[in-house]
């Protein structure tokens, strides 16, 4: 007896009612726009529409490179995120390792719980405690530095040192939740293997590196691939709500979200948004095809799809 | 002799071990603490205070000032409550329901056509159209600029949970599913009434973070919303937060005494009021937490 696809939906046609509302949002609100690539190619138009209005060609991103801040903000926006992944997950790696070794319930379980706050703060509200920590007249930083007789570190107009900021917000915000996805591996990994490691007399450093980190090995391949597959896009929140509209910090706090905000909302570039949402667009789907790739070559049983 | 040496060892290790253990997450916690004491104590503290000695994990001078000055006027602070706490609790019961289906079809062994729809989901993932296309899609052709859809929809799915539920759903065991079915329950039946209960860790979890991205979303606000009926609770903060440094500026230049306006401690008691219920929600999720969270691969 055959069976006609029309009655295999039939067979299935529960499930596919169930798979139906997810399929049709993401259908809607993420491959509909995916046509609208076409903008970055186009000078929009209101009155026109989408489909209307006049072709450019490269235009758009002609206007991109040469304006001089492509490099700028590709590179800013590749470097924090690099730095963001390393440091944010090997935090997370140590501190699940740890969580799991220390000894105490108590510890573990308000050491979680404290490590989770700042992932409770919205991004708003962790700009508005950095510019406590940070500002000129009275930030806590600068309050103490003058109680020792130094001089006053003006942060907000330096925008050198935003380079460690940055970075330590995207690991401060992180780490606890971070953690809890190593910590969750690391519970799923038989009791028994430990215990004949321990009859074997492996020291505790043995069982951590022959152990723990070689089965937390998928978890990190995939979470990293997760993150690499978005190292072209910048935490927006992050780097807006700490960062604001100071130009004065833009050499090494500009990312490509926030230029493309930027050029949506004051400048108006529709076309030159449109283009660079694209370019970026096409360098992660490159980035995460190769990494992929390469991991799929060494390590087929881990790799994404 | 021999044996008592290992044992010895082995313990020296382990202290060394829980030593470092407790110095380096104790201080990262500290610093994730410490924050949200100064948080705290300066939105008690008086201005004049917070001006002089900046700021402290115990008020100096305590006061209620800045709460008094920021709850003088509350109507806009309720009207954002009631709006943030509707979006969070609708946006995540209906949008977990959603995942939770989705992630039980895409498990589901016998469902032929589950690794299309798991790519489908992913390459959103992998590529899209960028914030352009997306926003003009919103306002020009779903004329949601100004509406509570503006707001419910955008974080309502997330591919990244669904894949985390679908590796949490695995863990149950097909036969719940098959012995049903050889029962004659429905596949919607067996979803709701068997597998949900037991999905409880993952969809706690899961659950918890769409209700923490709806509570901290202020970027659906910043794009879409003009109208201050349509603030939420941490677009009303940013939205307060610039116009205090507006009014500082102004009373700066035109020679007006800063200090009479709470504005530190204003910020710091904004800021508890904005995040404060979220933080409740918390103990609730946290026994469910670890068991909950387990990723694996696209395919299935």
């Amino acid at each position: 007896m055959k069976h006609t696809l029309w009655d295999r939906v039939r067979a299935n046609r529960t499930l596919l009612f169930m798979i139906a509302p997810a399929t049709l949002y993401f259908l809607l609100f993420s491959y509909v726009p995916m046509a609208g690539i076409v903008l970055a190619f186009k000078q929009y138009r209101y009155d026109l529409g989408i489909l209307h209005s006049p072709w450019v060609g490269f235009d758009n991103f002609r206007f991109f490179f040469i304006t001089g801040d492509a490099f700028k903000v590709t590179r800013n926006t590749l470097l924090y995120n690099a730095a963001f992944i390393v440091i944010n997950n090997v935090l997370q790696i140590a501190v699940a390792i740890l969580m799991a070794e220390v000894g105490s319930k108590l510890f573990r379980k308000t050491a979680q719980t404290l490590m989770f706050l700042p992932y409770f703060l919205s991004w708003v509200v962790v700009g508005a405690v950095a510019y406590n920590l940070f500002n000129y007249e009275h930030g806590t930083i600068n309050t103490l530095l003058k109680s020792l007789g130094m001089t006053p570190l003006d942060i907000y107009t330096t925008s050198e040192y935003w380079k460690y900021i940055l970075v330590f917000f995207s690991a401060w915000k992180a780490v606890g939740y971070g953690a809890v996805f190593y910590m969750a591996s690391i519970l799923s990994i038989d009791k028994e293997t430990y215990e004949a490691a321990e009859i074997d007399g492996a020291n505790v450093f043995q069982r951590i590196f022959f152990i723990t980190l070689p089965s937390l090995r998928p978890t990190i391949i995939i979470l990293v691939l997760l993150a690499i597959g978005n190292i072209f896009r910048g935490d927006f929140g992050l780097f807006y709500q700490l960062v604001g509209n100071n130009g004065l910090l833009y050499e090494s706090t500009d990312v490509i979200d926030t230029f493309v905000y930027r050029s949506l909302t004051v400048n108006n570039e529709i076309g030159m948004s449109s283009a660079i949402g694209f370019y970026q667009s096409v360098l992660c789907f490159v980035t995460i095809m190769l990494t992929n790739y390469i991991v799929r070559k060494k390590d087929k049983e881990n790799a994404l799809f | 002799m021999y044996e008592n040496d290992e044992c010895e060892k082995s313990h020296w290790d382990q202290r060394l071990l829980d030593l470092t253990g407790y110095v380096f997450v104790g201080l990262i916690s500290l610093a994730c603490l410490i924050p949200f004491i100064l948080i705290i104590s300066g939105s008690f503290t008086s201005e004049a205070s917070i001006t002089s000695d900046g700021f402290r994990l115990w008020p100096k001078e305590f006061s209620l000032s800045a709460y008094s000055f920021a709850l003088a006027h509350p109507q806009q602070f309720i009207s954002s409550y009631v709006l943030t706490i509707s979006l969070t609790v609708g946006g995540t019961l209906i949008g977990l329901f959603i995942s939770a289906m989705a992630a039980y079809v895409l498990q589901r062994q016998d469902f032929e056509w589950r690794n299309g729809f798991a790519f489908f989901f992913y390459f959103t993932t992998l590529f899209n159209g960028g914030l352009v296309p997306w926003y003009i899609l919103m306002v020009n052709y779903l004329h949601m600029k100004n509406t509570f859809w503006s707001l419910l929809l955008p974080p309502l799915l997330n591919v990244f949970y669904i894949i985390i539920l679908r590796t949490f759903l695995r863990s149950i065991p097909d036969a719940i599913t098959e012995s049903a079915k050889i029962d004659g329950a429905g596949d919607f039946t067996i979803f709701v009434r068997l597998i949900l209960p037991l999905a409880k860790p993952g969809l706690a979890t899961i659950g918890l973070f769409t209700a923490l991205n709806y509570w901290n979303d202020w970027f659906n606000s910043l794009l879409f919303v003009q109208d201050e009926s349509l603030y939420t609770l941490q677009y009303l903060l940013y939205k307060m937060l610039g116009n205090l440094e507006g009014i500082r500026k102004v009373m700066a230049i035109s020679g007006m005494h800063v200090a009479d306006l709470p504005g530190e401690s204003l910020k710091m008691a904004l800021a508890i009021l904005v995040t404060g219920p979220i933080v409740f929600l918390y103990p609730f999720v946290q026994r469910y937490f670890v068991q909950g969270l387990t990723v694996g691969s696209v395919k299935g």
